[in-house]
């Protein structure tokens, strides 16, 4: 059977909904295996074992966080040799995506972002050109590096459990010596709001607000959504760019993805329009955006999503 | 300083985009500048132009990999100030995944080393066609450079670069050692657009071209044949269709509700 490594960065106290995917995803494909970075707690080697992960590598420093990912590529690729690993699963952040570059030069493997699903005989799907193609990949090489995107797998337990076993990996000397070190780390305050990449419902922002995010903000609670924005809205300082959906800028593929002020110019839809269902509020009724949309309103974005606010306030009691 | 920026030739996002003949290629036909690589290439200007510009010395050289139209990006490089332009182009090199791209990438650097040592490479945080943003990566990989991605800000100081990254919960002041590669993100500049003082400049200065041969690559080891990924099927998403279009008559919000309740998103 197959070993599949899934790197697991910093997990903190619980594991994130996007790395019980991963989880699940390799245990599709064989016997899965979990390089991690970081501290260990009870409760995440209890959800290992929860979904039947075989062994934990742990790297033998503790300071792969204070470099950029090269010395983080240089131990999972490490961990990959030693496990026999044929394929490897990272998420599909900026820093996964980068792990995994340099890990493919590392071990010789070809590296698929963006991966949605992967068939039995390591066939991998993703959709390119923003969102115009569906295409299957697949590496030619004997090891394969996949970086998966959220909202794309459904988590599911192991039926049996396992007691994984714990086990350290040698971090090869010298992997920090062409890293790029971090000298000063500020955390931003949390939003409380899911991570807009990862969220199931996405609401979105853009000229149409004419500086204010409440009315957005309101409803993204209410959905227990997370917040997006058009360039138009992040430029205009109106919101941090982080929130930023677009080809510049984060592409989501959540569940519902609702547009309110946004004209739908072609480097936002390249941004959005794997969303399964698109809501769009704009009072311009010429708006690209309606020509995607499931669901438009043609009219004032402060009028309405207060209003459907306030509904769904009400129907959740 | 000598700094390397790579530019790549893609096709204008504002078309429609398609992928082509074996191996699903991207078609190149109307294609740009990477909207992205512009701010890489006034990071580097600014930094060169920061130091006395190309008369104290400073070099910026775009560098693109492509087939012919390619030249037409290492042209609006050298219309916006940058001192030299470099082609690599070669037909075996078409149909590369970023593996293939990063290994014609390196042999190039490479080759510009020979005279004078390269002090940094600037790349755009992603191209706007392939998206994959794994080539900075690789490429400073199989250099053994430092690299610094997504960098909002670049500030090179003594020998040693100083950036800043801002992920999503947390903002980075990241350094290393010259040499390095950085990519910059949309954050961190305007890009300037050619005048015609640069557009005349422009005419009058080098554009070299290199093939596979020039920079010691077996064409076995790229294109599709030296690609480590290969995209076995292609198919066009049927475009998204519009659905139900409402005029809000003052109950829209209610509306909205009843879609979504419908749909099971509540």
């Amino acid at each position: 059977m197959a070993k599949v490594l899934v790197f697991i960065d910093n997990p903190g106290t619980a594991l994130k909904k996007s790395s019980l995917e991963l989880l699940t995803l390799a245990r599709s494909l064989g016997e899965s295996v979990v390089a991690l970075n970081g501290e260990l707690h009870d409760d995440v080697t209890a959800a290992f074992g929860e979904y039947g992960v075989s062994a934990v590598l742990r790297p033998s420093v503790r300071d792969l966080n204070d470099y950029l990912v090269a010395p983080k590529a240089a131990y999972l690729a490490a961990a990959a040799q030693s496990t026999g690993a044929t394929i490897v699963l990272l998420d599909n952040s900026p820093e996964g995506k980068e792990v995994a570059a340099r890990l493919g030069i590392r071990l010789n493997a070809g590296v698929i972002t963006d991966v949605v699903g992967v068939d039995a005989d390591g066939t991998a799907h993703k959709s390119v050109l923003a969102g115009s193609y569906n295409t299957a990949c697949k590496a030619t090489t004997p090891v394969s590096v996949l970086t998966l995107k959220a909202n794309n797998v459904t988590p599911e337990p192991a039926a049996a459990p396992s007691a994984p076993e714990v086990v350290t990996v040698d971090v090869p000397v010298g992997s920090t010596d062409a890293a790029a070190r971090i000298t000063a780390r500020e955390q931003k305050v949390a939003s409380g709001r899911p991570d807009l990449t990862d969220a199931r419902i996405v609401v979105a922002g853009g000229r149409g607000l004419d500086g204010d995010f409440g009315p957005v903000e309101e409803l993204a609670d209410a959905l227990g959504a997370a917040v997006g924005a058009s360039r138009a809205a992040t430029d205009a300082g109106w919101i941090s760019h982080d929130a930023q959906v677009g080809q510049t800028g984060k592409t989501v593929s959540p569940q519902l993805y609702i547009s309110a002020g946004i004209s739908g110019a072609i480097q936002q839809k390249a941004g959005m329009q794997t969303a399964k269902v698109i809501v769009a509020v704009n009072k311009d009724a010429e708006s690209p955006v309606f020509e995607i949309a499931d669901f438009g309103i043609v009219g004032d974005l402060f009028d309405v999503l207060p209003q459907a606010t306030a509904e769904i306030k009400k129907r959740k009691g | 300083m000598k700094i390397i920026v790579l530019v790549k030739h893609v096709p204008d996002a504002q078309f429609d985009r398609h992928l082509n003949g074996e191996g699903y290629t991207t078609d190149r036909d109307e294609s740009i500048l990477s909207e992205l690589d512009e701010y890489a290439l006034e990071a580097a200007l600014q930094l060169a132009e920061a130091r006395g510009g190309s008369k104290a010395g400073n070099q910026v050289i775009a560098l693109s990999m492509g087939p012919a139209g390619a030249v037409n990006s290492v042209k609006k490089s050298l219309q916006m100030g940058a001192t030299e332009g470099v082609h690599l182009t070669d037909a075996a090199l078409a149909g590369s995944d970023a593996a293939a791209t990063s290994l014609a990438l390196s042999a190039a650097v490479r080759y510009l080393n020979q005279d004078a040592p390269v002090d940094l490479i600037i790349t755009g945080m992603a191209s706007t066609d392939g998206e994959t943003s794994l080539v900075p990566a690789q490429l400073a990989e199989r250099l053994g450079l430092p690299q610094v991605t997504f960098a909002s800000s670049l500030d090179v100081d003594g020998g040693r670069l100083v950036a800043r990254r801002d992920a999503d919960t947390s903002s980075e002041t990241v350094e290393a050692a010259l040499p390095a590669l950085v990519s910059v993100t949309d954050q961190i500049n305007e890009p300037r657009y050619p005048n015609f003082k640069g557009i005349i400049a422009a005419k009058r200065k080098t554009i070299t071209t290199l093939s596979l041969a020039d920079i010691g690559v077996d064409p076995a080891q790229v294109g599709h044949a030296g690609s480590w990924t290969a995209v076995t099927n292609a198919e066009e998403r049927p475009p998204r269709t519009a659905g139900t279009i409402i005029t809000d008559e003052g109950d829209a919000g209610i509306k909205l509700v009843d879609f979504l309740a419908a749909q099971k998103l509540l």
